[in-house]
């Protein structure tokens, strides 16, 4: 706890390095993956190759990747991008196949009757498919958030420094409190991103909550006048 | 005026849903086309507004052959109602009845102010007008679909089962208003249904299906009761079983209407009974 409190500024340093390395790969991998998850759902062979692909790269090891990347696009070994390209790749494997089958949920009759008042085919997706596979892109969108958070720690191993760096510092030099407030601070974090997510989908998708006006309103004013 | 000029449609499955089907759908009047399921009733009314494009022949509207017209801005400009109201979940009501307004680039408030006016015209109270369709019951939402058919004010309304999934009390109730809707507005309605009866009570002229989109019969319902062309025909409109042959009957102090099986059709008006009275033949 000493340990902790002597040195609040270096977590919050490592906090902020955190969020920075973890954002972008979150938003960068939803934008990524919308219109691949589109194309994976629109054509059989593109199906195929897309969410093969995307299961292969999701098998891959984060931390072979983290030392691959820099040799094969160029950027230095304890380059941030590294971490923000090879996290996003992640979210992309898992996204595209996400956003493939919330396309998917979208109830047929809604999609023809969409067409029939005169949606054409872009503004039908936009306005209409997307936001209705909203509730299963979140679900995917959390998952996404939650294990992006947790993998940029392990950037920490090549040099990159976040929340992981406290682990790192903290086994070198035997500070326990290091390692646990580093894993704490992880774990809030992630929560953090969890729910800001949650409210952001009952922003976007007011008609999902259950909290919305009902339509037994009348006859509960009937019964108690 | 719509007409359908040899028109065949076989999906890419190799099922040949329209064989042959030639008709004319005068203006502003109801045709109903009436069938069993599979019939082919849903993709004819689809190759109206170009959801299905014909494998042969063409469909034209005033004159005008609709191939060589774009799809979406031929379905902006007819109105479309489906079974289970084909509402989009995540708009409210209002928002729902403004879409095709907006999409054709209406102001936003004014598509809203119409919109409102709408929900009056089809008898739903305005205070619905925010809710969501799922917080809406079944007949809600098909008066929704019906409004959101007439946003754009076409001329053309296609009704494809409208009415199929809700309970026969509010079903009476929609086509009552329907009727009502139809008499104040002029629009060309076509409406699908399997049930003989909605066809009688909406129709100018009724279209009898068999398989394959052909046609068994086209008439008035008073044609199609008095000279139903074959057996098919007949026990379609259920003029075979005596359903509709029917006799009236001394019940008590009063005169029923039953059908030939001895079922109850109904009771005589008092005031035509005066009528009877003096011409007792008449009724038979
Ligand atoms: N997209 C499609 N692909 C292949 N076959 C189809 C397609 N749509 C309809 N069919 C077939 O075409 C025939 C006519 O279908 P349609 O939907 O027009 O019938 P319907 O009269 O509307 O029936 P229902 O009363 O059940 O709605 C059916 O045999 C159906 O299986
Ligand atoms: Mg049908």
């Amino acid at each position: 706890m000493t340990w902790v409190l002597a040195n609040l500024g270096l977590i919050w340093a490592r906090t902020l390095d955190h969020v920075v390395l973890s954002l972008p790969p979150i938003v960068l991998c939803f934008v990524i993956a919308v219109p691949l998850g589109w194309l994976a759902r629109r054509y059989a062979v593109s199906r195929g190759i897309i969410l093969t692909g995307a299961g292969l790269l999701y098998a891959i090891p984060s931390l072979p990747l983290f030392f691959v990347l820099p040799a094969v696009i160029g950027t230095g070994l304890r380059s941030p991008l590294n971490v923000i390209i090879a996290l996003t790749l992640y979210g992309v494997a898992l996204m595209v196949r996400v956003v493939s089958d919330g396309l998917e949920s979208v109830d047929g009759d809604v999609r023809q009757s969409a067409t029939a008042v005169g949606y054409s085919g872009w503004s039908r997706f936009w306005q209409v498919e997307l936001p209705l596979s909203g509730p299963v892109l979140l679900a995917g969108m959390r998952v996404v958030a939650v294990s992006t958070v947790s993998l940029v720690t392990v950037g920490a191993v090549i040099g990159v420094q976040s929340l992981g760096s406290l682990f790192t510092d903290g086994f070198q030099r035997g500070i326990q409190a290091e390692i646990l407030a580093g894993l704490v601070a992880t774990v809030v974090l992630a929560l953090a991103f969890d729910g800001a997510l949650v409210l952001l989908g009952r922003l976007l998708m007011p008609w999902t909550r259950r909290d919305a006006p009902t339509r037994v309103a009348a006859p509960i004013e009937v019964s108690a006048a | 005026m719509i007409e359908f000029r040899s028109v065949s449609k076989r999906f890419p499955d190799g099922t040949l849903a329209v064989e042959d089907f030639s008709l004319v759908l005068p203006s502003h009047q109801t045709t109903v086309l009436v069938g069993s399921s599979g019939s082919g009733k849903t993709t004819l009314l689809r190759m109206i507004n170009r959801m299905v494009d014909p494998s042969s022949g063409s469909v034209e509207i005033d004159g005008e052959d609709i191939a060589t017209l774009p799809p979406v801005k031929l379905r902006r400009g007819i109105g479309y109602v489906m079974q289970n109201s084909g509402l989009l979940p995540h708009r409210t009501v209002v928002d729902n009845v403004a879409t095709v307004p907006l999409l054709r680039g209406t102001p936003k408030s004014q598509a809203r102010q119409d919109a409102l006016t709408l929900l009056d015209t089809v008898g739903l109270d305005r205070s619905l007008a925010d809710r969501y369709p799922s917080q809406l019951s079944g007949g809600q939402q098909q008066r929704v679909g019906v409004a959101r058919g007439l946003a754009v004010n076409p001329n053309i309304l296609l009704m494809d089962e409208p009415f199929g999934a809700v309970d026969p009390i509010v079903r009476a109730e929609l086509q009552q208003e329907l009727v009502r809707l139809q008499k104040e507005l002029d629009k060309t309605v076509v409406f699908v249904t399997h049930d003989i009866e909605e066809a009688f009570l909406l129709g100018d002229q009724i279209v009898i299906l068999r398989e394959g989109g052909r046609i068994a019969q086209v008439g008035s319902p008073a044609d199609l009761l008095a000279h139903p062309a074959d057996d098919f025909v007949a026990s379609f409109v259920g003029a075979d079983r005596g359903r509709r042959a029917l006799h009236v009957e001394r019940h008590g102090d009063e005169d029923v209407v039953v059908d030939s099986d001895g079922r109850l059709a109904g009771v005589l008006d008092s005031a035509r009974r005066a009528g009877m009275a003096a011409d007792p033949e008449a009724a038979r």
